[in-house]
């Protein structure tokens, strides 16, 4: 059975409808406080599901803190505020972007330092891969060329 | 040589950190309240709601407050430890009832044997338990004589872990 394009595509657009629920069920009448709770609820992690944003997730508790983060916006708080109030409940876990410090330094500059060692090493292969290419004999093989050649004519 | 011992080393190096963190569990989310004064709260009690429970109850001895649910699973596994411990008078246990009925927080502990706390918070719109950073009941929290968190467990309280971390902290807060 083929179910026609409009039919299929009001199907796909009616089992959308739950995932832009989630932050429809808060309504803003500035959108630049909208933008500012959008952009909160990507930047937080949901602790009960932690590959999920507060913003994605659907557990309960992600729906008490995008409503904690409602309130804080419409009350005008800064971010650092905002900020603050997770960070001092939950740690720099619930942020997706840590902050720069001591402990977060491997994590944050691991991934160059890696690349940098990476390039050490390839750069030392490739030189080495010259040398091996270099086809100057040494006195001492030149001398070893001279013996082999002359026993090939010796035994010719 | 080199050649060898190179790649050698660095599989090793992966090979521990990969190893280490094998053996950590990436639900446990380190407590940023561990050595800070308990978050101020005032709480109607689960039994006689007329009366508070606030954070000014922890004070003058290490106490616990175990935060828990009706709804929660896991929470009935550690229930009879719980019974266990409140039986033996080494601790005082304050008890978070969080995001829960009071009706179903009642009935709940009358089903499972019993209530083994002194006084229970009801936290009905878990707003106290976000102010603690609760993110997965059952949680254990050690609070000294000051009122200041020293230790937090997350998932059910159980003998082993009791016997291997929890006590030993509790004794030497309550010699302080």
């Amino acid at each position: 059975m083929r179910l026609p394009h409009f039919l299929s595509c009001a199907l796909l657009l009616v089992l959308m409808l739950p995932a832009q629920a989630a932050i429809v069920a808060f309504e803003f009448d500035d959108p630049a406080k909208e933008a500012r709770f959008k952009h909160f609820g990507e930047e937080l992690r949901c602790l009960v599901c932690q590959n999920q944003s507060i913003a994605d997730s659907n557990a309960e508790l992600a729906l008490d803190l995008r409503r904690e983060l409602y309130k804080m916006i419409q009350n005008d708080a800064t971010d650092e505020e905002i900020i603050d109030f997770m960070t001092n409940r939950y740690g720099d876990f619930v942020l997706y972007r840590p902050p720069v410090k001591t402990t977060t330094y491997l994590l944050w500059f691991g991934p160059f330092v890696l690349v940098l060692i990476g390039l050490i090493i390839l750069f030392r292969v490739i030189r080495s891969g010259n040398k091996q290419g270099n086809t100057e004999l040494s006195t001492e093989e030149q001398q070893r060329l001279q013996q082999l050649l002359k026993n090939e004519k010796g035994e010719g | 040589m080199a050649r060898y011992l190179v790649p050698l080393g660095i599989f090793i190096v992966l090979a521990i950190f990969l190893g280490i963190g094998l053996t950590r569990d990436p639900k446990l989310v380190p407590s940023p309240l561990i050595g800070k004064p308990a978050p101020a709260f005032t709480l109607p009690r689960l039994y006689e709601p007329e009366k508070n429970f606030s954070n000014e109850d922890f004070a003058g001895k290490v106490s616990l407050l175990n935060v828990w649910a009706s709804w929660c699973a896991a929470c009935r596994s550690e229930h009879p430890f719980l019974m266990q411990l409140a039986g033996k008078n080494i601790i005082t246990i304050y008890g978070l009832n969080y995001k829960d009925e009071r009706d179903d927080a009642i009935r709940w502990l009358a089903q499972y044997g019993g209530n083994p706390y002194t006084v229970i918070g009801h936290d009905l719109n878990g707003r106290t338990g976000m102010d603690w950073g609760v993110y997965g009941v059952p949680e254990t929290f050690v609070i000294d004589k000051k009122g200041v968190i020293r230790y937090k467990h997350v998932g059910p309280l159980q003998p082993e872990v009791w016997n291997s971390t929890l006590l030993p902290i509790i004794q030497k807060l309550q010699a302080e």
